[in-house]
């Protein structure tokens, strides 16, 4: 390949004069008029009910109410991959603060005065809050109709438990894989729920108007997908995909918890009732903490087994989900956690177990890393011990161990080609792993950390991407796609793509956001797949449109059309030097030929990807015979920590993080994700608390009481690495970078503590008034239970784990 | 009751009938039609609401619009107005931003730190934006900006 002049370039992004001047328009600063209504929704304040009545006359004669809408309006279902979850609920409600009515009313105060006036009687059950309850034979049962769900094949939900999926991996001999083993080391962790935190909350206006059309101006990372849940929800009332509209302008971030559809369903059946008016429903910051979704909380237990020199022979992880009351996207998290909870490693013996629990707590989805952080915490803090106790450098027995591209992974397919040594190589060398640090204060002690990490995106097997490509008069550049800029800089990457094939400047090609009536087909911005995936198709585009320009060229100049290159924005010839023809010449006018016709015309492209070679057809019982990983991106990261032995302050002095990216389209984005997912990693572990009472209530829905890092929580220094080992199918050799960045933070500071202090912390987060209950003897959970409010996941080391029966129905 | 209130906005006159509670946030946007100050929180932790009353930064969905009669406020767009400025620019030129959403307010806050302090010191630069909450970015493309631009000037 000739060298690229646009592609491992970190030109300015093409958003940025946007964002800067505040010209960039989100949902919320899109003006509808004096027509435009407003919603305020009524919440349930019991985490499990039944619904016994609905009054709304006393809101319904508030001047200035438009509408009052319950169940009984709408009682449809929806959901990604399986519709248990509710526009609004119609017999009963399943977390604190789930919507049971909605009043639409000419201003937003109207609305909120007028919600208070709408009389719900509930009958109030048992809420089931504690997973252990929760898989009991005799357990209150969230939802009773689960068998009669419609989903997705690869979901296997018990009717008759709250067991809404579980996925079994099983590769090897698992028995005689421990018998081998020199060393059996099992332990339990748990990871509590936390909540995305993007700072644009949830907003959303629909129109449906006049003509039966409705357009929905979404703040979303999925404007295709939530085209399609709507219609199939809204089947019933005769609306089709090509009734819909979903328009996605700037989102103000997403992390996952904008993917999918969860507070939107409720704008567009508001709209729904209100013919020709625009209905706008935007999320207080409560809301979004308790009504979109949350990450899950695990409770994981694992089982190791490893030879004397290192070799690892056998893994069970056994991982138990709190999925909250709604799991149509959080499922998958469960699936893709029960493909790959192995880690980055060659393992031979594997015995998965990822069980998704239905509780009376919020919804859970996708958050970046689809339950890869979750799972790397317990599994890196035990690679570590694992080699503690072997009596090698963790770092060594991570290298021994490394997942090569070839190896057979758990589910029976071959892992991709990968970076993993280099990436650890480089990192240890970063950090100055096995050089011991002294603080200069007497009372503080420098531990140091390390942790690998990989993931896959997590997509159906027929997730494609699409992209439209046009050129302008002047050979400037407008490309269509409908993956979405959530501040990652797709919309730079796909100028950069386009631009390696066409030979046209970044600063000439515009990226628009996605429209459903304009932009082509895209899966969602999710599963950091769209460099990768849409990528592909702005690749495949350009591709298209210089062939279409060397066709008309050899057509119009007798040259043949082997012997054309592009270069500069003009189209020359290998064979004769002096044939020069710049795109703008013909690229919209064509080229004329002597007798004044003209040859050619506007030149188009068009461009698709779908991931042929991936199936998620599998034996339930060992999920082995599919493909369903397109493939995964590896990595590693440390960590220096200072620990104040008195207050168990903890400060991070230096992390560094290793992505094997394949090919970095733009190295300052992809630094740019490994220090922004650091620091939200870093987060997880250091600051980020969620506390719920003894009755599910969430209490600390806002940033005063749920901390999430400021500029003066920024760590000394974060050391971004980029590996490249080119993916084959990916454009110029890349593959996602974005999810990966945040996966191993937890537990690289976790093993950093431990190097510290010899104090192993086996519940995230590890706070630093955690530490110092930890250092004086005191175990932080007796201490919460009684006197810092309920945490729903109890002691972790006496849960009891049910992994052993069957699976039912 | 409405009242009629006058303030200075970018640099023009403006006149708005207002109710005693109406929040400055909201009559911002809705009324005046200026979107860059954004709702993230409505309660003063996110700082995406920042603007500049009389040239120091605040958080208008703290503040209620009745209280900045005879003030004068300055938002992005104000800023923007007539090119990019310094700080501006070198955020542009750095990729100081991801999703955006919290730029408005980070390039006020920025901005009043460096009408203040020209050269200022790395915790001042953190310190001046640590009631703006951001995401996506990791804090650091930004406060490189921030040195950056005071190191620029003579």
């Amino acid at each position: 390949m000739s060298e690229l002049k646009f592609v491992g370039k970190s030109p300015s992004r093409i958003d940025g004069l946007e964002k800067i001047t505040g010209a960039a328009t989100y949902v919320d600063d899109i003006d509808f008029g004096a027509r435009l209504l407003h919603a305020e929704v009524v919440e349930s304040p019991y985490a499990h009910a039944l619904i016994k009545s609905i009054d709304t006359s006393k809101a319904e004669k508030v001047p200035g109410v438009v509408r009052v809408i319950t169940g009984k309006n709408f009682p449809y279902r929806f959901g990604l991959y399986m519709q248990d979850r509710f526009a609004f609920p119609t017999d009963r409600v399943r977390f604190v603060g789930e919507q049971v009515a909605a009043v639409v009313a000419r201003d937003a105060k109207i609305a909120k005065r007028a919600a208070k006036l709408v009389k719900v009687v509930y009958e109030e059950l048992e809420p089931v809050l504690d997973l252990t309850k929760a898989l009991k034979d005799d357990a209150v049962l969230v939802h009773p109709d689960l068998g009669n769900y419609t989903r997705c094949p690869w979901f296997f939900p018990q009717a008759g438990t709250n067991i809404a999926h579980w996925r079994k991996t099983r590769k090897g001999d698992i028995e005689k894989g421990f018998k081998e083993a020199d060393l059996v080391f099992e332990d339990t962790y748990t990871v509590p729920r936390y909540s995305h935190c993007a700072i644009e909350p949830h907003v959303i206006v629909g129109l449906y108007d006049l003509s039966g059309r409705l357009t929905l101006w979404s703040a979303s990372q999925s404007p295709y997908t939530q085209r399609n849940v709507m219609a199939q929800a809204f089947a019933p009332l005769g609306l089709s995909h090509k009734d819909i509209r979903v328009v996605t302008p700037y989102v103000g971030g997403g992390f996952g918890g904008k993917a999918g559809v969860s507070m939107e369903i409720i704008c567009a059946a508001l709209a729904m009732m209100v013919k020709g008016q625009p209905v706008k429903v935007r999320w207080s910051r409560a809301q979004e903490f308790y009504n979109t979704y949350q990450r899950q909380g695990v409770i994981a237990r694992i089982k190791l087994g490893v030879k004397k020199d290192g070799t690892i022979t056998a893994i069970e992880h056994s991982l138990h989900w709190d999925a909250g009351g709604y799991v149509e996207y959080g499922a998958n998290v469960v699936n893709a956690v029960g493909l790959s909870a192995t880690g980055p490693y060659r393992i031979p013996n594997v015995k998965i177990d990822s069980v998704c629990v239905y509780t009376n707590l919020p919804p859970s989805g996708p958050y970046r890393g689809f339950g890869y952080s979750e799972f790397h915490f317990g599994l890196e803090s035990h690679m570590t011990r694992a080699a503690q106790k072997l009596g090698i450098d963790p770092v060594e027995f991570r290298k021994r161990n490394a997942i090569r591209e070839g190896d057979t992974l758990a589910y029976g397919a071959k892992m991709n080609p990968c970076g993993m040594q280099e990436a650890i190589d480089r990192v240890a060398k970063e950090i100055g792993w096995g050089k011991k640090e002294v603080s200069k204060d007497p009372n503080k002690v420098i531990g140091k950390g390390f942790s690998c990490f990989w993931k896959a995106p997590a997509m159906p097997p027929n997730a494609a991407s699409c992209a439209f490509i046009k050129f302008n008069e002047d050979a400037s550049l407008n490309i269509t796609v409908s993956g979405m800029e959530l501040g990652q800089g797709l919309l730079t990457v796909m100028a950069q793509i386009a631009a390696e094939v066409l030979t046209v400047p970044v600063e000439k090609i515009r990226v628009e956001l996605p429209d459903t009536d304009r932009n082509p087909y895209e899966w969602q911005t999710v599963g950091s797949h769209v460099t990768w995936g849409c990528g592909n198709a702005v690749k495949a585009a350009a591709v298209e449109m210089r062939g279409k320009i060397f066709e008309v060229v050899e057509r119009a100049h007798g040259i043949s059309r082997d012997t054309l290159y592009l270069e500069d924005e003009k189209v020359k010839c290998r064979e004769r030097a002096d044939f020069e023809l710049p795109l703008r010449d013909f690229v919209i006018n064509g080229i004329q030929t002597k007798h004044g016709n003209f040859l050619g015309g506007p030149i188009l492209g068009s461009g698709m990807f779908m991931p042929e070679f991936t199936s998620a057809l599998s034996d339930p019982e060992t999920s082995q015979g599919g493909h369903p990983n397109v493939h995964y991106t590896v990595g590693a990261a440390a960590a220096t920590v200072e620990i104040d032995k008195k207050t168990g302050k903890m400060r991070v002095l230096k992390a560094t993080l290793a992505v094997d990216a394949g090919k970095a389209i733009n190295p300052g984005l992809v630094n740019g994700q490994i220090i922004g997912g650091v620091l939200q990693g870093l987060a997880t572990v250091l600051y980020e608390d969620i506390r719920f009472d003894v009755k599910g209530k969430l209490l600390n829905p806002n940033f005063t009481d749920y901390k999430i890092p400021t500029s003066l929580d920024m760590p000394g220094e974060i050391v971004p690495i980029i590996v490249e080992t080119p993916q084959p199918d990916g454009p110029f050799g890349a593959r996602g970078v974005a999810e990966h960045t945040m996966i191993p933070a937890a537990a690289m500071i976790a093993n950093a503590v431990d190097d510290a202090l010899g104090l192993r912390m086996k519940t995230l987060p590890i706070t630093g008034e955690k530490v110092a209950l930890a250092l004086n003897g005191i175990d932080y959970e007796d201490v919460k239970g009684s006197t810092m409010g309920f945490c729903y996941v109890g002691h972790a080391d006496t849960y009891k784990f049910h992994t052993k029966g069957s699976r039912k129905g | 009751m409405k009242t009629e209130i006058t303030l200075k906005l970018n640099g023009e006159t403006r006149r708005l009938d207002v109710e005693p509670n109406d929040v400055l946030l909201d009559a911002l946007r809705e009324s005046l039609g200026v979107k860059s100050p954004k709702i993230g929180c409505e309660r003063g932790d996110c700082g995406a609401c920042t603007v500049l009353l009389d040239g120091k930064t605040v958080r208008t969905c703290l503040i209620l619009a009745i209280e900045v009669d005879g003030h004068e406020i300055t938002t992005l767009e104000g800023l923007s107005r007539d090119g990019l400025s310094p700080v501006q620019q070198t955020m542009l030129e750095q990729g100081s931003f991801q999703c955006g959403f919290c730029a408005p307010g980070m390039v006020l806050s920025a901005t009043e730190l460096l009408e203040k302090k020209p050269h200022p010191s790395e915790h001042e630069a953190k310190e001046a934006i640590s009631g703006n909450l951001c995401r996506c970015t990791g804090y650091k493309p930004i406060i490189d900006a921030i040195l950056a631009t005071g190191r620029k000037r003579a």
